[in-house]
């Protein structure tokens, strides 16, 4: 377990590195859907989000006037409440599962064939 | 490939929720079988992997760019029902608190960069790791193509919608040919992301990645004999 452990930190420092630190450096330029909704005409239709005003809107924290630290931050802030949220997830549904089925043998190789 | 509000029109903005509904809740009934002692523990990571990953963007060509979407990695890592419902925890959180992809457009984008790029992808990816060796590389190939593969067929998708309900009348060809042009060129960048990441885990832990089950022994419960494996 404390190998399973490990992995894990290591795994969640590389992703915090990429989104407290890297992200400053993303492009910045359209990505393919506007890019190709300017080309095409109509990027025109799209509506601010309800959420535009939100305190992380567009990845930065309201107040924060560094520009690295607003981006950092608010990557940071938004990938620990997506790792609070899917272990939570994930975490229901294989109690679920288990005290449904009380069985705990793990599942063969493979089991998902049916997708 | 966030969907913004108003590209698309109502109805198809409702048809794309009760799509992406069905979609989730087929994904849940899933991963209930799929979720175990080694899958578990790695969805909460996979997902926060996705959401730091989708911040870079990277750039493709004359002023556009493209970021990882991340569905043939989930699902290779923790399987296609519990990486979908890791992609959708990611998009949910992306509309809802950083405004990026639209409210009403929230069930489009749930079903175009979950649950088509991870469910698409997997048959893509079933489909090669039984053609080709059973290796690391043949593992590490299937993944780089179905990744790659899987960001036009989203692409595809969103054409699709986009003639069924568009906001605004425009040339389908032009859309076609520009849509899948510059997402053909992002799916590069989506099979490169997605090779090197498989390729460290399988290399570390390959016991924790579910789609290279077919290359690790089955294991068998051992009663506190220490293993020296490295």
């Amino acid at each position: 377990m404390s190998r399973n452990r490990t992995f894990l930190a290591i795994g969640l420092a590389v992703a915090l590195v990429i989104a407290g630190i890297f992200s400053y450096f993303a492009s910045s330029s359209p990505d393919g859907l506007e890019y190709t909704a300017e080309g095409t005409g109509f990027l025109d239709s799209a509506r601010d989000s309800a959420t535009a005003g939100s305190p992380l809107a567009d990845y930065g924290v309201s107040g924060v006037g560094n520009e690295w630290l607003s981006v950092g931050l608010s990557g940071i802030i938004g990938e620990l409440i997506v790792l609070l949220i899917a272990t939570l997830l994930t975490g229901l549904l294989k109690r679920g599962r288990t005290s449904e089925s009380a069985d705990r043998s793990t599942s063969s190789a493979d089991s998902s064939s049916s997708a | 490939m966030h969907v913004p509000d108003g590209f698309l029109t109502a109805p198809v903005s409702v048809a794309t929720g009760v799509v992406a509904a069905g979609g989730v809740a087929f994904a849940i009934r899933g991963a209930r079988k799929e979720l175990d002692e080694k899958t578990a523990p790695m969805a909460g990571l996979v997902a926060a992997f996705i959401f730091a990953v989708q911040m870079m963007n990277f750039p493709v060509g004359a002023g556009t760019s493209g970021h990882l979407m991340g569905g043939v990695l989930a699902a290779i890592l923790v399987g296609p029902y519990t990486g979908a419902l890791c992609v959708t925890v990611v998009l949910i959180v992306q509309g809802l608190l950083f405004a990026d992809g639209g409210l009403t457009a929230m069930g489009t984008n749930i079903v175009l960069i979950s649950l088509v790029t991870t469910f698409g992808g997997w048959a893509i990816f079933r489909v090669l790791i039984r053609a080709l060796p059973k290796s690391r590389v043949g593992l590490l190939t299937s993944g780089g193509i179905a990744a790659f593969l899987s960001v036009p067929l989203a692409a595809l998708v969103f054409v699709l919608l986009y003639l069924l309900g568009g906001a605004v009348d425009i040339d389908v060809g032009a859309l076609t040919a520009t849509m899948l042009g510059v997402h053909v060129l992002v799916g590069i960048g989506e099979a490169l992301i997605t090779v090197a990441v498989v390729g460290a885990v399988v290399s570390a832990r390959p016991d924790l990645v579910y789609g290279a089950r077919h290359l690790t022994p089955e294991l068998t419960l051992r009663t506190g004999q220490k293993e020296s494996a490295s």
